[in-house]
């Protein structure tokens, strides 16, 4: 009888904590839409700033929204140019259990586990050491360094589990390396793109990165050098504002964060399923 | 041992992994256009012995191996031997079918491709002709642009079978090629090795015996990395020499 009132007991609990996950989805989601959703007008996706925006006048937050876009995508693309050859390296070109491919592997997962304040802070350092101003190229540089652990470690756990035997097929068809790496890269696509959604979703909604880095600017950035908006920094400032309509732009950046991680999210599932249906 | 001209020549090969002696003192010569079986229980260094003649067990980390692998009479370890050339003569069958993540056609047309073959009806000539060879075309002509994962296991594993010949190696290397199949699967893939023995050299890793039996012409028999017996399937299997064979044959070791 105990035994069994135990066993319902932490059932019961389990099923709690399970759902308690949705739950905590739902009401952020909750929260942002009740509060954002009344400020999300067109204007505010698609005008910047206008004078006295922050006291509660007229335009929109667009800056931010082009801004954000533009450090994520660079910075994921830097971001893959260089973790697709560390991941290419030990898992197809190092023999298996190399020193080289051991140390990298660890020092991701440390990479990994820093604060992304600290690759802010790093960041600003050697964006003074090469004389930059905050800028576009800083934020998405330093946006790019926090990237690059989360692209390998979720890159390296697909690539890593595909079987011996496919490279050594390949192998044996008189494949160099490279050609196994080409056949790697294609029965991991899904995981790819989940590394590359991944690292969106942590790029887009950062904002100690691009604190030090990347400035804030109510224009449009037209060029690397210049600084530039973006959404979670807009989120942090219009927060921090005593007016409530700031406040509530506030929610509605955080609205607009959450729909195009949202997107990406889904948009990448959808492909994902369908490559490893077709290919795998 | 063997009067025919040896394809593979084996000279006292020892193995190392991770300081362990995996390989004891191998030297056997595998005859020319024959069917050679590698038999022993499980861990005796079958597959590692199999994986010395393409050189894949190099890949590995922390292997040392000594001693000679002739091909041809080509030494496979000497430092100016090109190892994807001597790839290249061998086909590989695994445990398991591990078709190439693209679709049926280009699957078979792979590995003409990767050696420089582009004229589009030389590759459907390729492809056609070895699905043939495996008899895999009458079941897949009309879904060649099908993922090859499509197919069953059985047709996955002719399918590699297919793949590999279409580079033209000169041998053939299986790695207990039938255990994950059905035995239908099976049937045909043994009658498949039979076929191919007038123009191939075959080594096979297998652990059972009948089939070792029905396929092969050779048996060498390997425990605990050592070679032995080495002779033809009658002499091994049914008048062993040693006692180990005895064993092993009539059940008692596995
Ligand atoms: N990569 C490896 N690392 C460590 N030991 C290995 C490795 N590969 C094989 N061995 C060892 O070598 C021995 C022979 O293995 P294997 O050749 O796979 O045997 P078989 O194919 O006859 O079953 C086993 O004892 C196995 O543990
Ligand atoms: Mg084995």
């Amino acid at each position: 009888m105990k035994r069994k009132l135990e066993e319902q007991f932490f059932k019961f609990l389990m099923i709690l904590c399970t759902l308690s996950i949705s739950g905590i989805l739902l009401m952020i989601i909750w929260t942002i839409t009740s509060k954002g959703a009344g400020s999300l007008t067109w204007d505010i996706v698609s005008k910047i700033p206008e004078g006295g925006f922050y006291i509660g006048k007229g335009g929109g937050i667009l800056n931010a929204i082009i801004g954000s876009i533009y450090i994520t995508i660079g910075a994921t693309i830097l971001g893959l140019l260089v973790s697709i050859p560390v991941v290419l390296y030990i898992n197809v070109y190092a023999k298996k259990n190399s020193w080289l491919a051991t140390t990298t592997r660890l020092t991701s997962d440390i990479l990994f586990g820093i604060p992304s304040i600290v690759y802010g802070a790093f960041g600003f350092t050697i964006m003074i050491y090469f004389g930059l101003k905050t800028s576009l190229l800083a934020g998405t540089i330093t946006v790019t360094l926090l990237v690059i652990p989360i692209l390998v470690r979720t890159m390296d756990e697909v690539f890593r589990v595909v079987p011996e035997d496919i490279g050594n097929a390949v192998y044996s068809l008189g494949g160099t390396r490279w050609e196994t790496a080409k056949i790697m890269i294609r029965q991991c696509v899904p995981g790819i793109i989940t590394a590359i959604l991944l690292s969106f979703g942590r790029a887009i909604g950062d904002a100690a990165c691009v604190l030090f880095t990347a400035g804030y600017t109510d224009s449009i950035p037209t060029s690397l050098d210049q600084p530039t908006a973006t959404l979670p920094l807009a989120i942090f400032f219009q927060l921090s504002s005593p007016i409530e309509e700031v406040q509530n732009r506030a929610y509605a950046a955080a609205l607009i964060l959450t729909i195009i991680v949202l997107i990406i999210s889904f948009t990448a599932k959808y492909f994902s399923k369908k490559l490893s249906k077709n290919k795998i | 041992m063997t009067t025919e001209k040896p394809h593979i020549s084996v000279k006292n090969l020892n193995v190392h992994i991770d300081g362990n002696h995996i390989l004891k003192n191998i030297s056997i010569d595998i005859p020319d256009k024959k069917v050679t079986s590698f038999i022993g229980p499980s861990g005796c260094g079958k597959t590692t012995l199999l994986k010395t003649f393409n050189r894949l067990l190099d890949r590995q980390g922390n292997v040392e191996i000594t001693g000679q692998v002739l091909v041809d009479g080509e030494d496979l370890y000497s430092p100016d031997t090109e190892v994807t050339h001597i790839r290249k003569k061998m086909g590989l069958l695994s445990q398991r079918p591990f078709p190439l993540p693209m679709n049926i056609y280009d699957n078979v047309a792979y590995g003409a491709r990767i050696h420089g073959q582009r004229d589009k009806k030389e590759l459907d000539r390729i492809v056609e002709h070895y699905l043939r060879g495996v008899s895999l075309w009458d079941e897949v002509k009309d879904r060649l642009k099908d993922p090859a994962t499509r197919l069953s296991i059985g047709q996955q594993q002719r399918l590699c079978l297919a793949r590999g010949l279409a580079v033209e190696p000169e041998i053939i290397l299986g790695d207990e090629p039938t255990s994950a199949l059905d035995p239908v699967s099976t049937q045909r893939i043994e009658e498949l090795f039979l076929e191919l023995k007038d123009k191939y050299t075959l080594v096979l890793v297998t652990h059972i015996l009948r089939q070792a039996r029905r396929v092969s012409d050779y048996i060498v028999f390997i425990y605990m990395g050592e070679i032995i017996e080495f002779g033809t399937t009658e002499e091994v299997l049914l008048n062993p020499r040693e006692k180990l064979t005895k064993d092993y044959v009539k059940g008692y070791i596995s």
